[in-house]
């Protein structure tokens, strides 16, 4: 389960009297968090052949990212063609889909870096009653056993369970170094590729976007001379009353 | 309007997350409405009492000693039939973002993240919550019956609002089979530090440190302060630092009262995710680091210099106050 959002060096700007995301100008990339998620299925393809499919709820301009993924090596991809409205909805979407599918492994990204939601994995887990582990930073397989490692406060916890699985992937699920990038032969086979256009079901959304604003911008830095830190201790003291 | 709120704790005294809702919860509830606070194994509920709680409901049940997301989400659900409640509100933690959306979902209510403020709006309930990696606030509104939101950390503040409660024993029917679907088999707590999550001061290095060999000085400043330690992508992808302690976009979001960073130069990426901490402070040996444009104090200078001096003067200080 893909999603698509703007560039992470993007500059954020609303339109129609801010009530919209301006998406002028704006460079649309894989969320940084599903890139992990994307490598480590690739990884588990390659080991067990298993096939890879990848499903995205968005409108046809994304198809760019989705062939993207094709080219590093997916087998096929949904496109669910609608404008995503709220995690809701979405999570709506993408449980109607995979109610006549078999998948054994479902992996989503713990959050899109776009509206933050951090959402509709959890939301698509309690509408099909999968197993579910969120923000995931490791997974193994034992025979018929899975081993899921979880980011906790101040560490991590390994948890014990089977496929089918539906899981939140974040950052430490693969290396860093690891990412796919697509080669030129990818990028051929890929045109010969599925991109299934699915229409939505319908859905009503549970939250409206009303407005959106900028955060209030700070005042200028106040600049303590590096031969003077009793000075900086006297104002984290005193005017910030932090230590 | 009655709340529930999933209340965490550390060995059994509810955490600062839990003050934190209750004193959100409070507020939200408004006069004659009701403020339970569901517990696993909760020993200290009049430490919820003093944030505004009137009800505990605490389960005692060996079953739920550790966490299990869907057995959780299923308790939470029963207390909300139990107790009629409106909105549910979990935390900023690894636990809350797991049982939120899972709550929602059996609820069949709307599930709001990253809230940051009480409602403009009670009916229908509209609300701001953070966007775009806190580059953005956006107001929502919510159009189901109910409401599970997650509050952003360090958002509301602790309000003390002392009001007399009572404990309850609350027994959750949960099958046995939902405990053995998903088991936990091991937990890895780094011992003896200042988890990030809870932390109200935060030492965060970059690459201006050169090498894993100087994080000495990063760590006694940090024991000084008694603040955790934290550090920017490239130090964690080079492996000078265990990934946990990475903090930004794709990494962790924090929100301490005090966030200091040291050789850390500021990119757009590391300040989304560091932007809600209520104060900067930027030590940098180049005074164009974008990051002094987001701090609210900077010392320009060698942070090998800056850093051992501000050590001395901080025990000098500490041992005074």
């Amino acid at each position: 389960m893909l999603s698509v959002v703007p560039d992470t060096t993007s500059k954020i700007n609303f339109t129609d009297d801010n009530t919209r995301f301006d998406k002028a100008g704006i460079q649309f990339v894989m969320n940084p968090h599903d890139e992990f998620g994307l490598t480590k299925a690739m990884q588990i393809k390659e080991s067990t052949g298993a096939e890879l499919h990848v499903v995205h709820v968005g409108p046809q301009a994304f198809e760019p990212v989705m062939r993207k993924v094709l080219a590093i090596g997916a087998d096929k991809a949904f496109r669910i063609d609608m404008e995503p409205a709220d995690s809701y909805t979405t999570a709506v979407q993408l449980a109607a889909f995979l109610k006549d599918k078999d998948y054994d492994l479902i992996i989503a990204g713990k959050e899109s870096l776009d509206y933050n939601g951090n959402a509709v994995h959890g939301l698509v887990a309690a509408m099909t009653g999968l197993r579910f582990v969120n923000a995931v930073m490791g997974l193994d397989f034992e025979g018929d056993k899975v081993l899921v490692t979880r980011e906790i406060e101040g560490g991590k916890e390994t948890l014990e369970t089977r496929l089918p699985l539906l899981i939140g992937g974040q950052k430490g699920l693969v290396k860093e170094e690891e990412l796919r990038i697509p080669n030129m032969r990818g990028i051929m086979m890929a045109r010969k590729k599925p991109l299934e256009v699915i229409p939505p079901v319908e859905a009503t959304q549970a939250v409206e976007f009303l407005r959106f604003e900028k955060p209030p911008v700070k005042s200028a830095v106040k600049l303590v001379d590096k031969d003077n830190l009793d000075e900086l201790i006297d104002l984290l003291h005193n005017e910030a009353k932090v230590i | 309007m009655n709340i529930l709120i999933f209340a965490e704790h550390n060995q059994g005294k509810p955490n600062k997350t839990a003050k934190e809702l209750a004193s959100y919860a409070r507020a939200l509830a408004g006069e004659g409405g009701t403020v339970t606070a569901l517990g696993f194994g909760l020993q200290s509920p009049e430490d919820l009492y003093a944030y505004g709680v009137n009800q505990v409901l605490n389960v005692d049940d060996a079953r739920f000693d550790s966490f299990n997301a869907k057995a959780y989400a299923l308790a939470l659900q029963q207390a909300v039939e139990k107790t009629g409640a409106d909105v549910v509100l979990a935390g900023q933690t690894a636990d809350g973002q797991y049982v939120g959306p899972l709550l929602a979902g059996l609820l069949g209510a709307a599930y709001v993240t990253q809230v940051v403020s009480l409602p403009e709006n009670s009916k229908p309930l509209a609300l701001k919550r953070k966007s775009f990696s806190n580059k953005a606030i956006a107001t929502v509104q919510i159009d189901t019956e109910k409401a599970v939101l997650n509050l952003a950390k360090n958002s509301y503040g602790l309000h003390e609002n002392p009001v007399g409660g009572s404990v309850e024993n609350f027994a959750p029917q949960v099958d046995d089979a939902v405990f053995d679907d998903i088991r936990s088999v091991r937990v890895e707590k780094a011992t003896g530090k200042v988890p990030l999550a809870d932390a109200e001061i935060i030492v965060s290095a970059g690459r201006g440190l050169k090498g894993p060999e100087n994080w000495g000085m990063i760590e006694e400043l940090a024991d000084v302060l008694g603040a955790a330690t934290a550090c920017s992508k490239p130090v964690a992808d080079m492996g000078w630092r265990p990934h946990t302690e990475h903090v930004g976009q794709t990494g962790k979001q924090v929100a301490p009262n005090l966030y200091i960073a040291i050789g850390i130069s500021g990119a757009i990426q590391h300040l989304a995710g560091v932007n809600s901490s209520k104060n900067i402070l930027v030590i940098n040996i180049d005074p164009e680091a974008p990051f002094f444009k987001a701090a609210d104090y900077g010392v320009v200078g060698d942070a090998f210099e800056v850093v051992p001096k501000l050590i001395e003067k901080l025990k000098a200080f500490k041992a005074e106050h």
